[in-house]
């Protein structure tokens, strides 16, 4: 008598994953996608694939998806979920998309507490342009743009987004996790679970950050990265919820 | 004898060793004897008896390469 | 037909709406505010969607967002607003997407001015954004011509996947004039929208909307057949005015609210002899080559007449091939001529051509 413990999701198309080796955003999708599925919303869904390595993604995820211009997800979001309410729209969005080029678009759609699933890898570093610093890349740390490492007076202090959109009042829960390890893993998978069911119940902008890998950016073995996530993120980019529910309600 | 089963999409393998390190019973290894069609050495399960279907591996591993099930009793 | 006096901004907001649009996302500036205002009160009246974005960059990419869900979606803007969308229409014409942009031209470069202007027409009819694309762009000169053609917008946008859009300027945003907004619009056959990401497709069925094309062989695949639906815009859509051209001494090229001013000093010419014929386009792409053909051999020279400093003048010389003499008129930052100073250019240049 056999029982499927594990088994790879339906959210999922059969595309062989793009993602270097060993790479969260491979976690991640599966997390995504295991939301969509056990939330029976894969037929409504609509995914938005941002700029960065998740571009790909609109072959991975087994929904519509539509392609957005570097930054822009939450305001092609925005367009979506305002024509079409009744779809589950989601954006996916690495730390160039969302905190850099994109952090006014984000900032708006969660001020305007568009009805959205934010999903945001953080992995302190931009990947697919080879390895360059990111808002949210840590002091000291090397990068093709900060060979000598991230610098306070030069750089500024990284970007704690959660901590930042857990101040505004209609970004309704806000949420780091990581996925450096099963138990953190299995913690992110609620925290997406409830990202989604949040836009089910029409509760306003959900985010969640996952603090996330980037083995061949930074120099390491996939699993020395994940040590890395442990060591070195946590410490800084702290997992907790930030919000859950809306204030002056 | 064994609680678990596993079952690999080896072509979807890219010997991250991410199941490797997770496992609790340390049963899974590369497989230094075999590459897939990229180049990346596929895994094997070292002792299959001493799985203990608790889907780690699946769990962690990036590409959906793992089925796991549980068997017998 | 019923008539009503209305200003610009709002004939073109009301005919959008009457034109079936189902979202608005724009951002305010000057000169074109009375639309994203109108459309506010009046959109979620009729149950669609308006939503004031927090820039121009954020209206375009919620308009493409709205396009590839499958509705009915414009945006409106000015000259530096423009600016800022061209990377999105850049996006909107390399993944398919009809929406109308309508465009309340003011002064430039940069900051500019807020009064009218024609020095668009390279951003309008160029590109601007990246990429070989190609926007269908029309000039109506007064709020008749603009209603009867934002009406027709969506469907135009709809029948080639392709944003269009309409380029008045401040003037006529600004304006009042008696318009009737029963007339009938030209309905296309549009085949239904199953390239749209609108939820609710899996599988084999799924719906991408990208301009994204990673191999370089499918990259070209696909700009070769966009420049076929353009070839088909070039032989379809060209739309202009060709008058008074009939054994003319001379033809003044002008739009918009340049073609108005023209009309008039044509009239003054004609009281002084001189038969001069105007060639007005509708379409500023595509622009109408076709009229080229049509100009008459007495033809002495054509004077390009624009509120820029010689933007459409290029498009004239490629229609013209060297046939005629050609000589330029222009007045910039929102300097409205008088119609006599046309006229006197244009004198100057009959005496330059008959010397």
């Amino acid at each position: 008598m056999k029982q499927i413990v594990y088994q790879k999701s339906k959210g999922l198309t059969d595309h062989q994953l793009s993602y270097c080796p060993g790479c969260t955003h491979g976690i991640v999708h599966k997390l995504v996608a295991e939301a969509l599925e056990e939330l029976n919303i894969i037929e409504k869904a609509i995914g938005i694939a941002s700029v960065g390595c998740s571009v790909l993604s609109y072959n991975f995820f087994d929904c519509d998806m539509v392609q957005a211009a570097h930054g822009r997800a939450c305001a092609v979001a925005t367009g979506i979920k305002r024509s079409r309410p009744e779809a589950i729209v989601f954006s996916y969005q690495g730390d160039g998309d969302l905190a850099s080029i994109g952090i006014g678009e984000t900032i708006h759609a969660a001020n305007r507490g568009e009805n959205l699933t934010v999903i945001f890898i953080n992995n302190a570093i931009y990947g697919m342009t080879g390895g360059q610093m990111a808002p949210t890349t840590l002091i000291g740390q090397k990068t093709t743009t900060s060979p000598f490492g991230r610098d306070l007076h030069l750089h500024g202090m990284p970007i704690k987004v959660s901590e930042i959109f857990s101040q505004i009042p209609r970004a309704v829960y806000v949420e780091r996790v990581s996925v450096h390890n099963p138990r953190f893993l299995k913690n992110a998978k609620r925290a997406i679970l409830k990202a989604f069911q949040n836009q089910i119940e029409n509760k306003g902008f959900s985010l969640v950050e996952v603090l996330s890998t980037c083995p061949v950016n930074w120099g390491m073995t996939p699993i020395k990265a994940l040590k890395w996530v442990e060591e070195e993120m946590i410490p800084y980019y702290p997992v907790k919820v930030f919000k859950d529910g809306e204030e002056n309600e | 004898m064994a609680r678990g089963v596993l079952e690999f999409k080896h072509e979807d393998c890219k010997g991250c060793s991410l199941c490797v390190e997770f496992c609790p019973t340390k049963i899974l290894a590369l497989d230094k004897e075999k590459i897939n069609q990229k180049g990346y050495h596929q895994i094997k399960v070292i002792d299959p008896e001493r799985c203990i279907a608790c889907g780690f591996c699946a769990l962690m591993c990036p590409d959906s390469v793992i089925t796991v099930m549980r068997v017998g009793a | 037909m019923k008539k009503i006096l209305m200003k610009g901004n709002e004939a073109i907001a009301r005919s959008a709406i009457l034109g079936g649009c189902e979202a608005f996302f724009g951002y305010p500036i000057t000169p074109q505010n009375e639309i994203p205002e109108y459309l506010s009160k009046y959109l979620p009246e009729v149950g669609k969607v308006f939503v004031q974005a927090e820039s121009e960059i954020a209206s375009i990419n919620m308009v493409y967002g709205a396009a590839a869900a499958g509705v009915r979606v414009m945006t409106s803007s000015s000259s530096p607003g423009i600016a800022l969308m061209q990377e999105g229409i850049s996006y909107l014409c390399g993944a398919e997407l009809p929406c109308v942009i309508v465009n309340v031209m003011r002064g430039g470069p940069g900051l500019g001015g807020i009064q009218p202007s024609q020095s668009d027409y390279f951003q309008i009819t160029r590109g601007g954004g990246n990429g070989d694309y190609r926007v269908l762009a029309y000039a109506p000169e007064n709020l008749q011509e603009t209603v009867d053609l934002m009406k027709e917008a969506f469907e135009i946008a709809d029948y080639y996947r392709n944003p269009v859009m309409i380029a008045v300027d401040g003037l006529i945003g600004q304006m009042m004039e008696s318009v009737s907004l029963d007339r009938e619009v030209k309905k296309r056959v549009i085949p239904e929208k199953n390239w749209a990401a609108s939820g609710g497709h899996t599988g084999k069925e799924r719906r991408i909307v990208t301009s994204l094309f990673l191999d370089p062989e499918k990259l070209e695949e696909h700009n070769l057949r966009l420049a076929k639906k353009y070839k088909v815009m070039i032989a379809d859509e060209q739309k202009y005015e060709l008058s008074n051209a009939e054994e003319a001494e001379f033809i003044i090229v002008a739009y918009g609210t340049m073609a108005r001013i023209v009309r008039s000093a044509i009239e003054i010419l004609k009281d002084q002899g001189i038969k001069v014929g105007l060639l007005k386009p509708l379409t500023l792409w595509p622009y109408p080559k076709n009229a080229f053909s049509k100009l008459p051999k007495s033809l002495k020279g054509i004077l390009v007449a624009e509120l820029s400093l010689g933007q459409m003048l290029d498009d004239v010389k490629i229609c013209n091939e060297g046939r005629f003499p050609l000589s330029f008129f222009g007045r910039v930052g929102g300097v409205l001529p008088e119609p006599e100073e046309i006229a006197e250019a244009l004198l100057k240049f009959k005496m330059e051509v008959s010397r």
